[in-house]
């Protein structure tokens, strides 16, 4: 053809901006200036605070050289390490057969199974190791069956870890197999495979990738966590508390800056792993996957259910002796039944104040988180142009996941309590517990909200467009009523978690903002374990009545408001 | 819309496309694309995937930015204009439409923001669905609908805003065989009532064939050829072109100057300009060109072949041929079933085949 002639000019055409998209790249610039304001500013404070002395010179890596001539807090990593090794070792392994017992046996009871292993993530850590200070502690009904070994230390520690990280390794797992493509059991029966190898081909090999991703999250869970050593581990060090005492107990920033930076290692590690192997696991899963239907069988129906009764009465166990030491007098002494721990404890101890901030932190944080965090997710997924900003956006969207609670607590201190910051006053505020816990559980939450944008119809932005219809118009009027499932759930995921978090406000409360975890570990070390175990079931109470609503919302949605969700597929 | 729109002359194209190009990273995706598209005819882009006619839509209607050339809508310069402020409306293969909103509320979108009152953008949507055949889908959710009835909704809401051009981007792919084959004649027979300047996108030869006033033909970014679809059909100007739409035959030759051509041992006429002697070239021949001969009926210039295969197709059969002199790949021959029964065509039987030197396209 005769286009050859024509020559490139050296400047590329651009399009004029209109306003609305103007708009849109100001929003996005703008969210991702706050995500590097509220979690690269506290991360870099720290980085800073751990090559300085006390008077703030530098010095180099003499922090790091001091920190590793001590003994004692040698002897820290190795005890988190091995501890939350233990911990993935057994929390895995049960995760999967009760995952498996779900999804491939025809067992009854499978919901109400399934609602009872997910029981432990309404409540704060700390439940469970006070659970099993009662089951097991001096006073313990069940002390003897630990043989004269004590619950304060390792041994409670990896107790109360697999209990508050079962749920989490079962969703996981449960998410491998349900992706697992039918036709392939059925391939493997035409050609007569025994079961084992069905197992051993098929199954395992399809679970893979879920595994190594529960093993890590597991892992890392358990090296973060600082509210289960505090309670439970007595003299045991592991680097969680060291942080807590370098910064609390003595005052020494650096050196919690130090261990702060050794803690982020392994998680860093397990989070990268963890992070190949969700792509896997998803790049596995085709669309034309078949579900796996189990068809029934006496035996292996039987003895799943008989192991899922087991592990679902272990768990209410747990839960059930922190709610029972709550409603009794004195455990073991006076076991009638009292509201003393509720009215004495917390209402004229005026502790309960404490669980009423939680609240409005759990409130103000699933609003506006969800609010910022779908926004955010929107303006990347959804709009033109921008791809240095937007690739910034999905690092720092990422980066949350990877940093341990303790971490962020203190790059918090460190960046928002500098006398320099202008943004000091924030300290010790509401207003920086609630960013500090959206930041926390920033990753998971973004990735609903991306996985719920991605499944829309990638054209709507450019239909809006052709009617001459801006953006906005159409996010409201029909991207946010689609997604209002995938909304809502991260409003709940972020309820729940501010609810039973500690790990980084332990260090940003003030007494007037003091939250209800904070308020069990100050109890506890007080003694006064029947007014924290009280305080725990008021979570619980709490947690549980937000899914309820979160229940019945979404299904009223999906039959009134979302009519055409049920009738699709025609 | 903004500023006011000069009065362009009738003779003007509706569209100007000049030296168009787009590169994703390192992969070129057109490579300086002209094309003018004429007031209300209904031109199709064709061509396999990743040849660059998505993108060209796209670029269009400003959804993507083309790194260098010029547009020209309606007498309008439109290179650097935001999609929003283009005149368009749009067509997708995933329909696109919104899944919450009813029919009426979809149809009606670019409607309500235009502030027009409520009974008169009523009177518009019930119009627009008497048009595309479903007055009464006004109050069902799109989920309700089959795949062709959701894209006549899609195609109702694109015409809402009365465009002044509508793009289809590959708007019958989604959709099962009876379906498309419907569709696509009322989606004609509506761009014909409404005499609207119109472009699709498909890589279905048929539906370019039957649907199109111009066929545009494009490869690995280029422009292959523009002409009705006739013109494309019956006279390819590449062998790309003549590869892609429908089926041919392709001979290896060597020109003997004038207008002849030798296969192997075999000279025949070729249709064309002279061409110069010893030149290696191609002939291309439609399968329905090639004539089969049984019992001595072959006329003259006829040359001996044998039946290898037979292809039975439904209303045809593809005859396929080994001609005996020579060793050219198998030629393939377009058979209607009662002749092949008639003729008793069987595999091994000897017969006759003609070449008509008008059909015999000769390229390079």
């Amino acid at each position: 053809m005769s286009t050859a002639a024509i020559a490139l000019p050296r400047v590329r055409v651009t399009q004029r901006a209109h306003w609305q998209d103007r708009l849109a790249q100001v929003l996005l610039l703008g969210c991702c200036l706050a995500l590097a304001l509220f979690l690269i500013g506290p991360l870099a404070a720290i980085l800073v605070k751990s090559v300085q002395d006390k008077d703030g010179a530098f010095v180099g890596l003499l922090q790091f050289r001091e920190y590793f001539a001590t003994p004692a807090l040698q002897r820290s990593i190795w005890n988190t390490l091995w501890v939350s090794a233990t911990v993935t070792a057994i929390t895995v392994p049960l995760a999967f057969v009760y995952a498996y017992a779900l999804t491939r046996s025809c067992m009854p009871g499978k919901t109400v199974f399934r609602v009872l292993a997910l029981t432990p993530i309404l409540a704060p850590s700390l439940l469970s190791a006070i659970s099993f200070i009662q089951w097991f502690g001096t006073q313990g009904l069940l002390k003897a069956l630990l043989g004269g070994a004590s619950i304060y230390g390792p041994i409670g520690i990896i107790m109360s870890a697999v209990y508050a990280t079962f749920p989490h390794a079962l969703m996981i797992v449960l998410t491998a197999l349900l992706l697992s493509d039918g036709r392939l059991y059925e391939a493997a029966e035409s050609l007569r495979t025994p079961t084992w190898r069905k197992f051993v081909t098929i199954t395992l090999p399809g679970a893979k990738y879920g595994l190594v991703s529960a093993a890590m999250v597991v892992f890392s869970y358990t090296v973060s966590d600082f509210g289960i050593p505090k309670v439970i581990g007595g003299n045991f060090n592991i680097l969680a508390v060291d942080i807590f005492k370098q910064v609390i107990g003595q005052q020494n920033f650096n050196k919690g800056a130090v261990v702060s930076l050794i803690l982020l290692v392994p998680v860093l590690i397990a989070f990268l792993v963890d992070w190949r192997m969700q792509g896997r696991l998803h790049a596995q899963f085709t669309a034309r996957a078949v579900p796996y239907a189990p068809k029934p069988s006496r035996w292996f129906d039987r003895t799943m259910l008989v192991y899922c009764t087991v592990v679902a009465i272990l768990l209410l166990l747990v839960l059930g002796m922190a709610v029972y030491t709550s409603f009794i007098k004195l455990w073991p002494y006076d076991k009638s039944f009292s509201l003393r721990h509720y009215q004495y404890g917390l209402i004229d101890a005026g502790v309960i104040d404490s669980f009423f901030n939680s609240l409005r932190m759990a409130v103000f944080s699933a609003v506006f988180g969800t609010m910022f965090i779908f926004a955010t997710a929107y303006l990347l997924e959804k709009t033109r142009g921008m791809p240095l900003t937007k690739g910034a956006v999905r690092l720092l969207a990422t980066v949350p996941m990877a940093v341990p609670g303790m971490v962020l607590g203190l790059g918090y201190i460190l960046f928002f309590n500098h006398p320099d910051n202008p943004l000091n006053d924030l300290y010790r505020t509401m207003t920086i517990l609630v960013l500090s816990t959206i930041v926390h559980y920033y990753t998971s939450s973004h990735l609903t909200a991306v996985t719920a944008l991605k499944a829309l119809d990638s054209e709507f932005e450019a239909v809006s467009a052709s009617l001459k219809v801006p953006f906005y118009k159409t996010f409201f009027r029909v991207t946010v009523p689609v997604c209002l499932p995938a909304i809502l759930d991260i409003g709940r995921y972020l309820f729940v978690n501010a609810m039973v978090t500690i790990s980084a406000v332990v260090f940003l409360y003030s007494p007037s903002t003091q939250l209800a975890a904070v308020a069990i570990l100050n109890m506890d070390e007080a003694g006064e374990i029947g007014a924290a175990a009280a305080m725990a079931t008021l979570i619980v109470a709490s947690s549980t009545v937000v899914c309820i609503v979160y229940a019945f919302v979404t299904r009223f949605l999906l039959t009134r408001t979302q009519q055409w969700r049920t009738t699709a597929g025609a | 819309m903004n500023a006011p729109s000069p009065s362009p002359h009738a003779a003007d194209p509706y569209l100007r496309i000049e030296g168009v190009a787009k590169s994703f990273g390192q992969f070129v995706a057109l490579k300086s694309v002209a094309l003018d598209v004429r007031r209300g005819e209904m031109v199709v882009f064709l061509g396999p995937s990743g040849c660059g006619k998505t993108t060209l839509l796209r670029i269009v209607a400003g959804l993507e930015t083309q790194d260098a050339g010029t547009l020209t809508q309606n007498g309008r310069d439109v290179s650097r204009v935001p999609a929003i402020k283009r005149d368009y409306g749009i067509v997708f293969q995933s329909y696109a439409l919104f899944p919450n909103l009813t029919v009426h509320d979809n149809v009606a979108y670019g409607l309500v923001n235009r502030r027009q009152r409520r009974a008169a953008i009523a009177d518009r949507v019930r119009e627009l669905l008497t048009l595309v055949g479903l007055p009464d889908a006004g109050p069902k959710y799109p989920g309700q609908l089959s795949g062709g009835q959701q894209q006549r909704i899609a195609l109702a809401r694109a015409l809402a805003t009365s465009p002044g051009l509508l793009l289809l981007d590959e708007p019958l792919s989604a959709l099962d065989a009876i379906e498309r084959v419907r569709l696509r004649g009322e989606i004609r027979a509506l761009q014909q009532r409404l005499g609207l300047t119109t472009i699709m996108v498909t890589h279905d030869q048929e539906e370019a064939l039957s649907m199109a006033d111009r066929i545009v033909v494009m490869n690995a970014g280029r422009i292959e050829q523009v002409g009705t679809p006739r013109e494309v059909y019956e006279s390819p100007a590449t062998p790309f072109v003549a590869d892609f739409v429908g089926k041919i035959n392709v001979l290896p030759a060597v020109t003997e100057g004038g207008r002849r051509c030798r296969v192997g041992a075999l000279s025949m006429p070729v249709a064309g300009d002279d061409l110069p002697a010893g030149a290696a070239v191609k002939l291309y021949l439609r399968p329905e060109d090639v004539g089969v001969h049984v019992n001595g009926s072959a006329p003259q210039g006829a040359w001996p072949a044998r039946v290898s295969r037979i292809e039975f197709l439904g209303a045809f059969c593809h005859v396929v041929l080994a001609l005996d002199a020579t060793d050219a790949p198998p030629v393939v021959a377009n058979v209607p079933r009662q002749a092949v029964d008639s003729a008793r065509l069987s595999p091994g039987l000897a017969v006759s085949v003609s070449f008509p030197a008008a059909a015999l396209r000769v390229l390079s």
